[in-house]
């Protein structure tokens, strides 16, 4: 019942949270006129201006739940507090994908290079899956194997850029991770994406709860093993390959939105993930918005704000004892 | 391990003992040997091809003018600057593989690359410094990682996973940081800057040999002289404790001239990547001996970035590429056979 409250209050952040973002930045708007523009739209300034920030905010939503139930899965699915779409290298993957598809491809429309997201994040999150040791996964292995790969694949990257000044005109800009590309076409392209996602990652709640238990445990349940496992591995890359597609790789909203939910709603998949899908949509807005305040006129991209709030977190995290034995 | 290798102990009538492995010694000499004649190839490399023969005659001195100018002014420090940072690089790599205990423990999975590049970004896009402004901030930012990392990751010891996940985490926000700065930039600086971080050998005069050397010089026999201590903690902390190691100075020691020697090598030529973290593995493979292995790994990284810059050249032709992309490519290709390598074995 509090646990349902909560929820309830949360989505009231978000909310204020979503208001706030249509209401600050370069152009300062009022709340007054975040209203005139949402429900009385008649084309004035700051009409437009609402407008502009609406698909940015929308998109913000849309990623930031992808990115946190990613997030949430895949710690579910390593068993692993540490586990995060960008630290497991699947980032890194699609932006790889995307480069090449820029570069090579000559693909520059953004339904054209989501595929090529998609396909890069499977193959590096199978990748990273695999080296990490499959079943056998700890924490280190997999952290050490999608950064090994993210290295390599940085390196890939540094080359393209170096070799075409156009693609480095571009990609320093893409791989920071911005939500400024937003527009309404940008987010009817990857929208599917994002309800599939969420909904399979969704679906899925019952079965990691099962599997949480050890994998005997979970069997003896009556939960298919292998089936949740593709089915997470799945989820968490669509979401993320979708996510990383529209705003380039954010990192870190994935990792901690799902430990400060744990820390009130018990280990209960059930009520972690609708959480986790209400509360990074707060994070990556909130994160969107101190970047638009703390750089005033210009902006910080929400990929480096993440980042720098994130790091610390995942450093706190790590000192925290028995953290990697979880 | 095998009983039967050549191991001989040289002993001191004063009672010190040194223990020789043949093995070991022969992988160094033939590591040289290797590095040496790589160097004298990839001097007479480039626009105007010498013949290794003119190379080395004009290395003695007594070569035409016009050779000389082009190996004693323009080859010869480039390739020495490759020598000096390969060595680093490689011994920087070995000492923190074996604090970490981790193969994939180098400086570039924690970050000290990406430190010394933001220290080299500010200076090229906040105050468009000049080459050597630039040196001094990526000294400045390799160090600085390091200490946080060290600082960070204390906690009643610096423990090997602690010590390589915090590694990540600063250098994901460091990343964030030289991403940013990287969007501020022009592209002209955005251009000069991209080159720099993928490490590059291009142009590296004498300004670049001496301060390298001295450290070198320096640090080399500090690390040397330590080596005992290093090869007694991998053993355990409470082991090598109650074996009269003193755990966290011979730690703290070892890790500052790691860290030294990194942010040297950064600073001279760029984040080469790969080379801390492939040259040990190789060198290990060499020797097949257990322990540090720190002088075959300094030997080891001098050759592969010396042949690296070799391969860049002759494949892409002269200054097309910088080295640090061959050393990205094939660092990758190698540390993938690695973690597939390693997880059958069960070490990582």
């Amino acid at each position: 019942m509090i646990r349902a409250f909560g929820l309830l209050v949360a989505a009231t952040i978000m909310v204020l949270v979503a208001l706030a973002s249509i209401a600050v930045g370069a152009k300062e708007l009022s709340l007054e006129q975040v209203w005139h523009g949402l429900f009385e739209n008649s084309g004035t300034y700051g009409d437009v201006v609402v407008d502009e920030r609406m698909s940015r905010t929308v998109l913000g939503l849309l990623a930031g739940a992808a990115l946190g139930l990613s997030g949430a899965v895949l710690q579910a699915l390593t068993r692993n507090p540490l586990a995060d779409p960008g630290l497991l290298g699947i980032n890194a993957g699609a932006s790889a994908a995307v480069v090449t598809a820029l570069t090579y491809f000559g693909v520059t429309s953004l339904s054209g290079y989501v595929w090529f997201a998609f396909f890069g994040a499977a193959a590096v999150g199978a990748l990273v899956w695999f080296l990490g040791g499959s079943r056998g996964a700890t924490p280190v292995r997999l952290a050490l194997a999608g950064t090994a790969i993210s290295a390599a694949l940085y390196g890939y990257l540094q080359a393209v850029m170096i070799m075409d000044e156009a693609a480095l005109g571009k990609m320093r800009f893409w791989t920071v991770g911005s939500l400024t590309s937003a527009t309404d076409e940008t987010i009817t392209q990857v929208l599917p994406f994002f309800l599939v996602g969420s909904l399979l990652a969704l679906a899925l709640a019952r079965p990691l709860n099962a599997m949480a238990m050890g994998d005997d445990t979970a069997k003896a349940l009556g939960a298919n093993l292998n089936r949740t496992r593709a089915l997470s591995m799945l989820a968490a890359t669509v979401l993320c390959g979708a996510a990383t597609a529209a705003c380039g790789p954010i990192v870190f909203v994935g990792l901690m939105v799902p430990h400060v939910v744990r820390s009130f709603t018990g280990p209960d998949l059930r009520w972690i993930l609708p959480y986790a899908a209400i509360l990074s949509p707060v994070l990556l807005l909130g994160a969107d918005v101190l970047g638009r305040i703390v750089a005033r006129p210009a902006e910080l991209q929400v990929g480096i704000v993440t980042a720098i709030l994130g790091g610390p977190v995942f450093i706190f995290l790590v000192r925290r004892r028995r953290t990697a034995q979880l | 391990m095998k009983t039967n290798r050549a191991n001989r102990a040289v002993r001191t009538p004063g009672g010190l003992s040194v223990r020789l492995d043949l093995r070991t010694l022969t992988v160094v000499l033939l590591l040289l040997l290797a590095a040496l004649a790589a160097s004298v190839v990839l001097i007479g490399t480039g626009d105007f091809p010498i013949p290794a023969g003119d190379v080395l005659k004009t290395l003695v001195g007594s070569g035409d003018a016009g050779q000389e100018f082009i190996v004693n002014e323009l080859r010869l420090p480039r390739v020495l600057v490759a020598l000096l940072v390969g060595a680093s690089l490689g011994l920087g790599g070995a000492l923190f593989q074996s604090i970490s205990r981790n193969p994939l423990g180098s400086p570039d999975v924690l970050g000290l690359g990406q430190g010394a590049t933001a220290g080299a970004l500010v200076m090229i896009v906040l105050f468009s410094g000049s080459a050597n402004a630039v040196t001094l901030g990526a000294l400045v930012g390799g160090l600085g990682t390091g200490l946080a990392i060290y600082v960070l990751a204390w906690k009643q010891g610096v423990h090997g996973y602690r010590l390589v996940l915090v590694g990540i985490g600063v250098s994901a926000i460091v990343t964030a940081v030289n991403g940013y700065l990287l969007t501020r930039a022009d592209i002209v600086d955005a251009a000069r800057a991209v080159v720099w971080m993928t490490g590059s050998l291009s142009g590296r005069s004498w300004d670049q040999v001496w301060p390298l050397l001295a450290l070198c010089a320096v640090l080399v026999p500090l690390v040397m002289a330590n080596a005992r201590g290093l090869r007694m903690l991998e053993m355990g902390d409470d082991v090598s404790y109650a074996l009269g190691v003193r755990v966290e100075r011979v730690r703290l020691l070892l890790m500052v001239a790691a860290v030294l020697l990194t942010a040297a090598a950064t600073a001279a030529a760029g984040p080469v990547s790969f080379v801390a973290l492939t040259a040990p593995q190789l060198a290990c493979r060499l020797t097949r001996s257990p322990g540090p292995n720190l002088l075959p790994s300094l030997c080891m990284g001098a050759a592969l970035l010396v042949t690296a810059d070799w391969i860049s050249q002759r494949v892409f032709g002269a200054d097309q590429l910088p080295v640090g992309v061959v050393t990205g490519v094939l660092g990758g290709v190698y540390l993938l056979w690695l973690l597939v390598t390693e997880r059958r074995a069960g070490r990582i």
